[in-house]
C-alpha cells in the first residue's frame, strides 16, 4: 500500500513527461513561450551550443573559443550567421587559436539561427542589435 | 584509508631491510610552502610553488641535476621550453631561461638526450654537463600533418631504442561531417590510417616520416598522457573518451547520462592493440565497450566492439587525463613505488553539470596491474568547491615529472605555474 502511494505520483509525473516529449516541436516552444520561460534564443543555445561555448559564453581554453566581445559576435553579421551556417576551423580569434572545429550548424532553421545569434549578442556581457530571420534567409541563399 | 596506513608502515619497513632501498630525502632546505601552495595533499606530503608561471605549461622533464624543462602550448618571447634552475637549492626557481623556437607538448629526457615535439615534428638536443646543447638540434620525426584538434604529439622512449608518438584523430567519432547532428559514421574509418593510434619510431634515427613508424597500437581517439613503464617493460596510456553523446543523439543520452559516459580509459599498449574508436566506446557502467551510436549502437549492444582491447581502469567521462607518469623513486613511502600518478586537467564537456577533474590521482600497482582503486592524491588547482566553467578554473593540472631525489613536479597549464611535492 505504502509503495503505491510512493509509485502513483512517479507514474503521473512519467506521464506528463512523456506527452510533453511527444507535442511537436513548435508546439513545445510556444508552450514555453506562453509561461513567459527564458527565450527560444536561450533554448536553443542550451541546446546545441552550450557545451562547446558553456552557460556563460565563456569557452574552454585552448578548444573553444568564448563568446563574450569577440569581433566575430559583435562584427559584420553576414560574417556571424556564415559561423553558423557553415562553421569555423582553424581561425585565430581575438589573438588565440582553438583546436576544436565548430561544426556547421545549417540544420537549423532561419528563425533558429536568428534567435540563437540574437540571444548571444545581447548576452555574456555583448551588446549588439538582433539578428532577423530575413538576414539569415538571405545569407543562406547565397552560400 | 586505515589500512592503507598500515600497508604503507608495513612497507617501509620493508624499506629499510637490507634488500630494499634507502629512501631518498629531499635536501633540508626544500621546505613546503606554509599553504602548500595552494594543494590539498595526503598526509605527510608537502607541497611547494617552483614558479608562479611561465606561460601556457604542457608536459615538463627534470635533469638530473635538478633543472626543470617545460614545454608550452604557445610562445613565450619566441620560446618554446623553458628551462627552471634553482641555485641556492630551495626548491624554488630562482633562474629561468628559455630555447627552441617551437610551441608543443611532449618532453623526453634520458641522460644522453633532451627530445621535444610540436604538433607536426619531434627534435632533440644532446645534454651537455647537465645542459641543453642548442646547437646539436636534430630532427628525429618531421612532416607531420597539422590539424587542429586531438593534434598535440605527446611522446616517450623505451629502454630499446624507441620513440613513441601520439596521433589523436582530427575527429571526435569519425563521422562523416565532425560533431554534427545526424551525420552519420565513416565505416570504415579512413581515420584510423594515419591517425587515432601510438607509432613507433627509431629513437636514434633522424628525419623519419610518418610512414617509418609502425603503426604500435590503434582504435584510439586521444592520448595526452602516456608513460613506458620501466617496471613491466610496457607502455601504458591514458585515452580521451568521445563527447557529445546528447548533442548528438538527444532521443538516447540525456545530460546526465552524457555527463558520465563513456570512460575515459587508462590502456596498457601492446603491439597490435585495438581499442576500438570510433566504433566503440567504454561503459564504466555496464563494465563493457559498446557500439557508437554513430555505428548503430544503442547504448548496450556490443556487436564488433566484444573483441576489442579492454582497459585495465575506467575513470569517470570527460575528466581529460593529461599526464601519466609511473613513480619509480624512493622518496615517497613504498606503496607509491611503480604507482601511477595521473593528471587530469579537468572536464568541459559535463556541461550544463558541474565539471570534474582538475586534479592528480594516485593508482597504486601490482605486476603491472592496478591493485586498488584510484585516489584523489592533489588537489586544490583549480580553486574553490566547483567548477562550473574551465574558465572559472585559476590552474589546471598538465604534466607530471619526477625529480632526481623522488620529488613529483605538476605543471598547470593556465599560468604555468609549477607545484613540487616532497614526502617529509
Ligand atoms: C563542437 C563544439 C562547438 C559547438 C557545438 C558550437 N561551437 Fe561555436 N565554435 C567552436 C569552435 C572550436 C570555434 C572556433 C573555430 C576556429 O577556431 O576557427 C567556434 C566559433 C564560434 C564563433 C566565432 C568565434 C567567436 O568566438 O566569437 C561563434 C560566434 C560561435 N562559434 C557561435 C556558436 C553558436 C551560436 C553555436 C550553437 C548554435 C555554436 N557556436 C556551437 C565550437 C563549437
Amino acid at each position: 500500500m505504502k509503495n503505491n502511494i510512493l509509485i502513483f505520483p512517479l507514474f503521473l509525473a512519467g506521464i506528463l513527461c512523456f506527452s510533453w516529449k511527444e507535442m511537436p516541436e513548435n508546439q513545445g516552444v510556444s508552450f514555453l513561450k506562453t509561461n513567459a520561460v527564458p527565450d527560444s534564443g536561450k533554448i536553443i543555445y542550451e541546446t546545441y551550443c552550450l557545451a562547446c561555448h558553456q552557460e556563460d559564453g565563456s569557452g574552454v581554453p585552448n578548444m573553444n573559443p568564448p563568446l563574450v566581445q569577440t569581433e566575430w559576435v559583435l562584427g559584420d553579421s553576414t560574417r556571424l550567421i556564415n559561423v553558423i551556417l557553415k562553421g569555423l576551423k582553424e581561425t585565430e580569434i581575438n589573438g588565440d587559436s582553438y583546436s576544436n572545429e565548430m561544426p556547421a550548424h545549417d540544420f537549423l532553421t532561419d528563425k533558429q539561427i536568428a534567435e540563437v545569434l540574437t540571444y548571444v549578442r545581447s548576452n555574456f556581457g555583448n551588446k549588439a542589435s538582433g539578428i532577423k530571420e530575413e538576414d539569415v534567409r538571405k545569407v543562406r541563399a547565397k552560400k | 584509508m586505515k589500512r592503507y596506513f598500515i600497508l604503507g608502515t608495513v612497507a617501509l619497513f620493508f624499506c629499510f631491510t637490507p634488500s630494499g632501498e634507502t629512501p631518498t630525502k629531499p635536501s633540508a632546505k626544500v621546505k613546503a610552502d606554509a599553504d602548500n601552495g595552494g594543494l590539498v595533499l595526503p598526509k605527510g606530503f608537502g607541497g611547494l610553488v617552483v614558479s608562479e608561471g611561465v606561460g601556457k605549461a604542457r608536459h615538463i622533464a627534470v635533469g638530473a641535476n635538478g633543472d626543470i624543462f617545460v614545454r608550452l602550448s604557445k610562445l613565450k618571447d619566441g620560446k618554446g621550453t623553458v628551462v627552471l634552475k634553482d641555485e641556492n637549492g630551495d626548491g624554488k626557481s630562482d633562474a629561468s631561461s628559455a630555447f627552441g623556437n617551437f610551441a608543443g607538448t611532449g618532453i623526453a629526457l634520458t641522460d644522453k638526450y633532451l627530445y621535444a615535439s610540436s604538433d607536426t615534428s619531434v627534435v632533440r638536443y644532446a645534454m651537455k654537463n647537465g645542459s641543453v646543447d642548442e646547437a646539436s638540434k636534430e630532427t628525429i620525426v618531421t612532416g607531420l600533418e597539422l590539424y587542429g584538434e586531438h593534434g598535440t604529439k605527446s611522446i616517450a622512449l623505451d629502454d630499446k631504442g624507441h620513440l613513441y608518438v601520439t596521433f589523436g584523430a582530427p575527429s571526435n567519432a569519425c563521422q562523416e561531417k565532425n560533431r554534427t547532428k545526424g551525420s552519420k559514421g565513416m565505416d570504415p574509418c579512413p581515420i584510423l590510417d594515419w591517425h587515432g593510434g601510438v607509432w613507433q619510431f627509431d629513437a636514434n634515427r633522424k628525419n623519419q616520416k610518418h610512414a617509418d613508424g609502425l603503426r604500435y597500437a590503434t582504435g584510439i581517439r586521444n592520448i595526452v598522457g602516456l608513460d613506458w613503464n620501466k617496471a613491466t617493460g610496457e607502455l601504458y596510456a591514458m585515452q580521451h573518451g568521445r563527447d557529445q553523446l546528447t548533442t548528438l543523439y538527444p532521443e538516447m543520452y540525456n545530460p546526465e547520462q552524457s555527463a558520465e559516459l563513456p570512460s575515459e580509459e587508462f590502456l596498457l599498449l601492446k603491439k597490435g592493440s585495438d581499442f576500438g574508436w570510433p566504433y566503440c566506446y567504454h561503459d564504466r557502467f555496464q563494465s563493457k565497450k559498446v557500439l557508437a551510436p554513430e555505428y548503430g549502437g544503442d547504448g548496450k549492444v556490443q556487436a564488433r566492439c566484444e573483441g576489442k582491447d579492454k582497459p585495465i581502469m575506467a575513470f569517470p567521462a570527460h575528466w581529460a587525463p593529461n599526464a601519466l607518469l609511473f613513480y619509480t623513486g624512493n622518496q615517497f613511502p613504498a606503496r607509491y613505488k611503480n604507482g601511477a600518478f595521473i593528471c587530469f586537467h579537468g572536464s568541459w564537456n559535463r556541461a550544463p553539470l558541474k565539471q570534474g577533474g582538475y586534479f592528480v590521482a594516485f593508482v597504486p600497482f601490482k605486476d603491472g596491474k592496478p591493485s586498488g582503486d584510484y585516489e584523489v592524491f592533489a588537489e586544490g588547482f583549480a580553486g574553490g568547491p566547483e567548477i562550473k566553467q574551465p574558465n572559472d578554473a585559476k590552474a589546471r593540472p598538465m604534466g607530471l615529472a619526477q625529480g632526481p631525489d623522488g620529488s613529483l613536479f605538476i605543471t598547470d597549464s593556465v599560468k604555468g605555474k609549477v607545484w613540487r611535492v616532497i614526502h617529509q
